[in-house]
């Protein structure tokens, strides 16, 4: 292991790098910590100046009254909810045609495909701003869910593909000849072959997919305008400049948006991981 | 038809299984990025009729003065996050050891990765906030007058990239520690005991086999830095006057705002040149690894 187990060394170096690590810790996380504590403070608090101090009343559940009652904040968690569900869905099964096309046949113009797919997946959002702003109002579906939907599909897939194509790359070449030498069409082997054996890679593809969309701006500002289908994002965005100084509301409602991403990844964490560095780490 | 299927069966595969994903993508990705390029030769306002002016936004912007402010400002993003993958690795090192609690305490270092940009600038400018910020209190306590970050035309870029860099030496720590999990413990030891150590043992053992590492954050990190647009416009923007944007904030600002879409189209082509650097860069990396990998 580098660098040196701490655990060779004596006990007071042992010590030493503990309490390192927790005021380390501390200090990275102090922006959520004072939005959590924030998130706790009534409005007195804030008016009397008293905002690092310690809370004079605890005021969570009062405050999340407020942001629900007070803002549409539960129907952008729907929207949010539905922009992001579907596409990972979606996004999970087109890569994984994809993946297995340029991971296990070879055909002209193969590498061609997979550049394609890395690629895109790095442009600047702004060289497709207008052209799929024009596309989504061609469509019908400028200022719906539908419009994230579509966008979110078509760039994930570049990167979900470049992932799943290698983890199937990766899988033996015996065990497809071992089918088709069965009799099994080539659509019985991706059904019974391939996708029993990327489950694991599949739920990184998720994971990922999931936060990316999830914490989308930029489309959201772009795409969609009225309140029936804003995201989280651009509707937290919003009431920070209807909350003015109301602190406490737009910590609880950060708080509320931050939610299902870090539980997600709190519970995935090794699937997270794994996918985000698959391309680096080459083992 | 059966038989049909049969002989064509290799390569109707792979057409049938692409069809729907990389039609998608051309359709919306790669046909986009061709017509922005278009679009940048015509002088149109984004709904009406559109008329050619050729290198005309072009030439237009080399005279904007609000170009030069944004592409200074993306040169400074790009050489500050540069420090994510420094930082990274030195927290890297730092985290890489086996504590029970470790587990936890790694992922908790993780969050700010999965915090929406959206999030993060709102949390810091609030942090900024002369009157009732953190970081107003300690200059307070400290006895000097409160620094208006984000409204000093000087500090305001600065500002942001303090809360952008945030959540990169977070996805830099996770490339870093992921590659100091396979390091070979053998060189290492070996080099130990020829006597290597501290610097030398690190500049000379360890590094080298975090190359691949490092060249993917650091090439990630330069694209991300390019890419920022959230922070910028939900803190300042591009204020105070115009001194924080950047080329992605400019060409949305241009576009939506003054309704000049030929001209958007033409800042976005700038900026897409630049990254395209970086994007052949890493492609021409990757496609090198593939290929060795096959023989």
């Amino acid at each position: 292991m580098y660098p040196t187990p701490i655990t060779d060394r004596a006990p007071s170096a042992r010590w030493t790098y503990r309490a390192a690590l927790y005021v380390a810790l501390l200090i990275w996380i102090l922006p959520l910590i004072a939005v959590m504590m924030t998130a706790v403070r009534s409005q007195g608090d804030l008016l009397s100046g008293n905002y690092w101090g310690w809370p004079n009343e605890f005021s969570l559940a009062s405050n999340y009254r407020e942001v629900f009652a007070s803002s549409p904040m539960g129907m952008f968690f729907v929207n949010s909810l539905i922009i992001t569900g579907v596409t990972v869905i979606l996004v999970l099964i087109l890569a994984t045609l994809a993946g297995v096309a340029l991971g296990k046949y070879r055909f002209r113009g193969r590498t061609w495909l997979f550049a394609m797919f890395i690629a895109g997946n790095f442009v600047p959002y702004q060289i497709l701003m207008i052209p799929v702003r024009d596309l989504v109002v061609h469509l019908g579906l400028y200022d719906s869910v539908w419009a994230l939907v579509l966008f979110h599909t078509a760039f994930q897939t570049g990167f979900a593909t470049l992932f799943l194509r290698n983890f199937i790359a990766a899988l033996p070449e015996e065990l497809f000849e071992a089918a088709r030498i069965e009799g099994l069409s080539e659509f019985q082997i991706l059904r019974t072959i391939v996708i029993p054996l990327v489950r694991p890679a599949l739920a990184g593809v998720a994971v990922l997919v999931f936060t990316f969309v999830w914490n989308d701006y930029f489309w959201a500002l772009v795409l969609v305008q009225s309140d029936a289908a804003k995201p989280l994002t651009l509707g937290l965005a919003g009431l920070k400049g209807e909350w003015l100084t109301a602190w406490n509301l737009i910590s609880a409602g950060a708080l509320f948006a931050a939610l299902p991403p870090v539980a997600l990844f709190f519970f995935m964490q090794k699937h997270f991981v794994a996918g985000l560095t698959a391309g680096a780490v080459r083992g | 038809m059966k038989e049909f299927w049969g002989r064509n069966q290799a390569w109707l595969t792979p057409f049938l299984l692409l069809l729907l994903p990389a039609g998608l993508f051309l359709l919306v990705i790669v046909s986009s990025t061709v017509q922005s390029i278009w679009l940048s030769f015509f002088d149109w306002d984004g709904t009406g009729p559109k008329s050619w002016v050729g290198w005309g936004n072009y030439v237009e912007l080399f005279d904007d003065p609000q170009f030069w402010v944004s592409l200074k400002n993306n040169v400074i993003w790009l050489v500050l996050f540069l420090l994510a993958p420094v930082f990274g690795l030195a927290l890297a090192l730092f985290l890489n050891q086996r504590l029970p609690e470790m587990r936890f305490v790694k992922s908790v270092f993780f969050i700010p990765l999965v915090l929406a940009h959206v999030i993060i600038g709102v949390v810091f400018t609030w942090f900024y906030d002369p009157t009732f910020g953190i970081l107003a209190l300690a200059f307070k306590a400290l006895g000097l007058q409160p620094l208006a970050i984000l409204s000093d035309e000087h500090l305001v870029t600065f500002g942001i990239i303090v809360a952008a860099l945030w959540s990169q030496i977070a996805f830099c720590l996770v490339l870093f520690l992921a590659g100091l999990s396979q390091i070979d413990h053998e060189l290492i030891a070996a080099a130990k005991m020829d006597g290597a150590s501290g610097w030398r043992l690190f500049r000379h053992i360890v590094l080298p086999q975090l190359h691949s590492v490092t060249f993917v954050a650091a090439i990630i990190t330069v694209i991300m830095s390019l890419r920022n647009f959230d922070m910028i416009a939900v803190m300042t923007q591009g204020g105070p006057y115009g001194s924080s944007t950047v080329l992605a904030y400019q060409m949305y600002d241009t576009t939506i705002f003054s309704f000049r879409a030929g001209y958007g189209a033409a800042i976005a082509t700038i900026l897409f040149l630049i990254m395209s650097v970086y994007i052949a860069w890493f492609l021409w990396y990757t496609l090198r690894n593939e290929a060795r990998e096959q023989h």
